[in-house]
């Protein structure tokens, strides 16, 4: 009896830095090959110490789609790198302008409606179960009405979810792979990593700092953060935000019209994400359903995310317009609904009983309070930048400062900036090789840290 | 709701012809609609019809507008009804109260869930089991977990599914591009492979019979058939998965519901955290349908052919695709398994069983072969012969109770009708007396 060892053709490395280099995937079957020990005269039992074990491998492939991605989820990386910075400091005053996460404690008038909510699902008359998965009744009537009143739509328009970074995923499984799609240069993550997962895009080139597959749009300040859609692929989807994040931008009337016609004539669908929209302070649009014929181009998606510090919570919607068709003639909206009800179970009801609250007139006013003492930090951190002679865009419209670093890599400013005064900003290229040269400051934070960073910022930039 | 119906013509340049139920806001009398030049996405035209508890809705709707005055009993979707124990919403509340204040205000969470909870998941349910809280990721349920496997699987994996089963597995298959075509006489999608689960092998699949497929769906407690799964069956399903290098989905949202000391984790079998997933839900065992918290575990030990560990990208996805569940539902989750809130919950699900109990004792009355109801708040009744769906519609008509036809579930779940044992026990009691008159 020979004692035989199965090898696995395939390379096993335990150092995580491996995986993010390319390997081949093909085998979706590990051969199992019988090789007898030459060297062995007699068969002996041994033991294998625990490491010299091969660790057990399923045969499934992973899937090469999220292969693709070359490192994890922007904001997560940028927590790794503040959380070791912590570890480096541990007494340092760490002040967070990186992610974009709400600071201040959420009005009474909208905390109150959601307690009890809470205490109504101990009762007979109070407790509900499942919730109608597009949202309930009241929510999407109170979304039409305050948001879409005179724009032609309605409450069967709207889906309530969880909030925007989870339908921008379910409208990508909605599309599937066999769909292009454009995005602003720079722009959220979530709209290119989604793409990436369902397959959309071909392989990251390093070189560009693109997937293949993907149209970017560059937008600079040279172009006043509106892409030449003259120089601009056809693609079947086009994601665009405005205000924009991470630049703050706000597209205009103008720009919004041109961008439709351009959807327009090429057949594209656009998903505008308006997360920001109350931030605006010009009169440009705040949804683009107010440019005609946008309702047989474009689908809309917004949070309470900002508005109402829900960041935790979970409440946004995503408008659909009936008039939206697939080249066949289908409704989008039709499989937009089969994809809620299938992958999907509804926002918590609790937090819809927050969102109705937040809907209300009183609950308008408080929410307005609060974006205002956001854009009021906003202001604080433009001035400063502007009187230390930085390039400053955004701030205007959006609770993000676009700070211009001409020829720096945007990843040693973050860096920099974080070891000298221990403040978490965000590296714009982690928004795209547009968002080189330009560091991400986002507004959120309480009025003390705010003004001690910008001290920070005065000491180190002075 | 209700949406328009549009006669779908396929759209031509030159003679684009939908008719537009169009509502007086909106641009009314246009007859000339834009078409954009996006090709639907083709697996989802793979889907024969709506979801299958929307269609459930939609016929009990139906019923109820031509019925206005009927005293409809639903024990169709599997809908909690008991009021969530005090305790409970009390630290939801609290917790509510707190993100007013300065102190208690939270923004984002983790994505993968607070570690808090996540400690007391492995703590409450995978005690012994070795997994550890990182292991745990919380989620807005297992619905959307499902989906969210799905996406991390890709469209090239090859699936397996209990037949009955929950439907999400078969849909999100679909979805994602992995089924294949519909065969429209058997009624099953040709890359999807169906172990069938009948009284004939006691709700367990003969696995000498199954092909290899790269991920498997179990359910146990299953919905709908009710049973679960033994050790001996469960220990043979690992090795089956070990064997062929699979992936087990394993779905234990019922497992609160066991009263005979099966195993409630697929994690009690050895060598399974090599081989598993398990997906599980605050819905069914704390009244969270609406609430919405479940939890998903991926064992670091699970890897791909080629090494890389599952729950890396498992990771990645939740923190793409996903912005984690929401913290209210999260402080409710961790009172729902202090000592005092754990107690509640089981008192509800006892009251749930015994409404079970209630309904099993009903349909063995009449003599007629009924399973489940033992360790899942679900009865499956065999009407030898019958077409799922019309009797569905019978029992809807002549007793004014919703259930859900076999035939929903899968092709071997067709002669079966899934009773769900949700309700308050008065409306369990009128639907006994209703059926026993009936039947």
């Amino acid at each position: 009896m020979s004692l035989t060892n199965n090898l696995s053709t395939s390379m096993i490395s335990s150092s995580s830095s491996a995986f993010l280099a390319p390997t081949s995937f093909n085998a979706s079957r590990t051969q199992s090959v019988s090789v007898p020990l030459k060297s062995l005269n007699i068969v002996k039992c041994v033991a294998t110490p625990q490491e010299q074990q091969i660790a057990y491998k399923t045969k499934v492939s992973r899937n090469a789609n999220i292969a693709k991605l070359q490192a994890g989820y922007l904001f997560p990386e940028v927590a790794r790198r503040r959380a070791a910075h912590l570890l480096k400091y541990p007494n340092a005053q760490v002040i967070s302008l990186g992610i974009g996460d709400t600071t201040e404690p959420i009005p009474d008038v909208i905390t109150s409606a959601m307690a009890k909510r809470s205490h109504a699902l101990s009762t007979l008359e109070g407790y509900s179960g499942y919730g109608a998965e597009q949202g309930e009744k009241a929510v999407r009537a109170a979304l039409a009405s305050t948001f879409y009143g005179n724009l032609g739509i309605e409450e069967d328009d709207i889906f309530v979810s969880d909030g925007a970074k989870c339908d921008i995923s379910r409208l990508q499984v909605v599309f599937g792979s066999d769909v292009t799609m454009a995005v602003q240069d720079p722009s959220y993550p979530a709209y290119v990593d989604s793409s990436v997962i369902m397959g959309q895009t071909g392989q990251f080139q390093k070189d560009v700092e693109k997937y293949a597959n993907i149209e970017y749009m560059r937008c600079t300040p040279e172009n006043g953060f509106f892409p030449d859609l003259s120089t601009v692929a056809r693609t079947d989807i086009i994601f665009f935000c405005s205000p924009n994040n991470p630049t703050g931008a706000a597209a205009t009337r103008e720009q919004l019209t041109r961008l439709v016609q351009f959807a327009k004539d090429n057949g594209s669908i656009i998903v505008y994400d308006s997360a920001y929209a109350l931030y605006m302070s010009d009169n440009n649009p705040r949804s683009i359903f107010e440019i005609p014929g946008a309702k047989e181009v474009a689908i809309e998606t917004a949070s309470f995310s900002k508005y109402a510090g829900f960041t935790g919570v979970r409440l946004g919607w995503t408008v659909v317009p009936k008039q939206l068709l697939f080249s066949d003639g289908f409704p989008v909206a039709k499989d937009f609904n089969r994809i809620v009800c299938t992958c999907f179970n509804g926002a918590s009801n609790i937090s819809q009983a927050g969102g109705l609250a937040c809907l209300s007139p009183e609950g308008l006013e408080a929410m307005k309070e609060v974006i205002g003492f956001y854009k009021e930090n906003t202001k604080i951190i433009v001035e400063t930048f502007n009187s230390l002679g930085f390039k400053v865009y955004g701030g205007q419209n959006a609770p993000y400062v676009w700070v211009h670093f001409p020829g720096r890599n945007s990843w040693d400013v973050f860096s920099e900036i974080l070891e000298k005064t221990h403040i978490v900003t965000t590296p714009g290229s982690g928004f795209g090789p547009g968002g080189e040269g330009f560091i991400r400051v986002s507004a959120f934070g309480h009025r003390e840290n705010v003004l001690e960073a910008c001290r920070r910022f005065q000491q180190l930039y002075n | 709701m209700s949406y328009s119906q549009f006669l779908s013509h396929v759209c031509m340049p030159h003679a684009v012809f939908l008719q537009l139920k169009t509502s007086s806001k909106s641009n009314a009398g246009s007859r000339l609609g834009h078409c954009s030049k996006v090709p639907r996405n083709v697996n989802l035209e793979k889907l024969r019809s709506g979801y299958l508890f929307p269609e459930i809705s939609r016929h009990e709707f139906e019923h109820l507008q031509k019925n206005p005055n009927a005293s409809l009993i639903r024990l169709g979707i599997g809908d909690t009804t008991h009021p969530i124990p005090d305790t409970i919403t009390q630290a939801m509340a609290e917790h509510v109260r707190g993100l007013s204040t300065i102190q208690g205000y939270r923004g984002y969470g983790a994505e993968q869930g607070n570690m808090a909870l996540r400690k007391a998941i492995a703590g409450k349910f995978y005690q012994d089991m070795g997994i550890k809280a990182d292991e745990i990721f919380v989620s807005d349920g297992a619905q959307c977990d499902i989906s969210r496997l799905q996406l991390l699987l890709g469209p090239n994996v090859t699936v397996a599914v209990q037949d009955p089963s929950f439907p999400a597995y078969i849909d999100s298959s679909v979805v994602v591009g992995q089924a294949g075509e519909l065969e429209e006489e058997t009624g099953k999608y040709r890359n999807i492979t169906y172990m069938n689960c009948g009284p004939e092998n006691n709700f367990f699949p003969d696995l000498s019979t199954i092909p290899r497929t790269n991920v498997i769906f179990f359910c146990s407690p299953n919905n709908p058939t009710g049973h679960a799964a033994s050790w001996q069956q469960l220990k043979q399903l690992v090795e089956f998965a070990k064997a062929n290098g699979s992936i087990i989905v394993y779905d234990s949202a019922y497992a609160a519901y066991i009263r005979d000391g099966s195993p409630r984790s697929i994690f009690e079998i050895p060598g399974a955290k090599e081989v598993a997933i398990e997906i599980s839900s605050f819905s069914k065992f704390a009244g969270f349908t609406g609430v919405r918290l479940g939890w998903t575990v991926v064992p670091e030990e699970l890897k791909y052919s080629n090494g890389f560990p599952v729950i890396k990208d498992f990771n990645r996805i939740v923190c793409t695709c996903f912005n984690g569940a929401s913290n209210i539902a999260q402080a409710g989750g961790l009172a729902c398994l202090s000592t005092h809130g754990y107690q509640a919950l089981h008192n509800v699900i006892d009251y749930y069983m015994e409404n079970a109990k209630i309904l099993v004792d009903g349909f063995e009355s009449l003599d007629l072969n009924v399973y489940g109801g033992k360790n899942a708040p679900y009865i499956w009744v065999h009407f030898p012969g019958s077409n799922s769906w019309n009797v569905f519609r019978e029992i809807l008509e002549k007793t004014n109770i919703v259930t859900v036809p076999g035939r929903g579930f899968g092709p071997a779940g067709e002669e079966y009708i899934r009773i769900s044992a949700f309700g308050q026990r008065e409306h369990i009691l009128e639907a006994s007396r209703r059926l026993k008159v009936y039947l």
